[in-house]
């Protein structure tokens, strides 16, 4: 038993950091989608060893389907979202944030042009349906 | 064992808490839309934690109501609740 417990707290603390890790991102990062990429990624992460700490001490087995339930849901929920909310971004023409170093001593030519023109999505052949 | 609960619930609200009043400081931007994500999963995280810890079994319902709300929540705001006041050079095809 004493092993489980040592191994809910390495998971639970494991899942801290990377729960902090994600708002420390929302906070610091330059623009929406560096700030979607952490809150997505990291605070999934995090939310799958919470739910493994929790699974190693469920009760029962339904409890243990419940908890594998709920992190999936998550999943898929937060990939939708940034999903939207990126696309969405995107499609009203917010740029995403450029390193100073970009297009200066590292790249030839300038990275942005490509940028400028509205993202409308789909394929090459929806676009090209859509122009004429 | 539930002290760890309860400190873990604990830090996990702070981190809520932390995000939250970023995204509450900028009226009107699309980062708002972010405290939709936020509640989604750390949200999530703390239900089970605290519930746990409290000995609550419900507590389990109670986050995946949380988890199919978050879908739904974001979805809306996405479609219906974007703020327009950074767009305006852009409109809506």
């Amino acid at each position: 038993m004493i092993v489980l417990d040592v191994l809910t707290g390495v998971l639970l603390t494991a899942a801290l950091f990377f729960f902090v890790s994600g708002t420390v991102g929302l906070l610091r990062f330059p623009d929406l989608y560096s700030r979607l990429h952490a809150l997505t990624k990291a605070d999934n992460v995090g939310l799958g060893l919470t739910v493994l700490a929790l699974m190693l001490r469920a009760e029962n087995w339904s409890e243990v389907f419940k908890l594998g339930l709920i992190w999936v849901l998550v999943l898929a929920a937060s990939a939708t979202v940034c999903f939207l909310i990126g696309n969405e971004a995107y499609r009203r023409g917010q740029k995403p944030w450029m390193s100073p170093l970009y297009g200066s001593s590292l790249r030839k030519e300038a990275p942005t042009s490509a940028l400028n023109e509205p993202h409308v999505g789909g394929s090459d052949e929806a676009k090209a349906r859509r122009l004429r | 064992m539930s002290a760890l609960y309860f400190s873990a619930a604990l830090a996990l609200l702070l981190t809520v808490i932390l995000g939250l009043g970023y995204v509450f400081r900028q009226p009107g931007r699309a980062d708002s839309l972010l405290a939709a994500l936020l509640f989604g999963s750390t949200g999530v995280a703390l239900v089970l934690v605290l519930g746990k810890g409290l000995g609550m079994p419900r507590a389990l319902d109670i986050a995946l109501v949380f988890a199919l709300l978050a879908a739904v929540l974001g979805v809306a705001f996405v479609l219906r609740g974007w703020p327009d006041d950074d767009s305006k050079e852009d409109p809506k095809p």
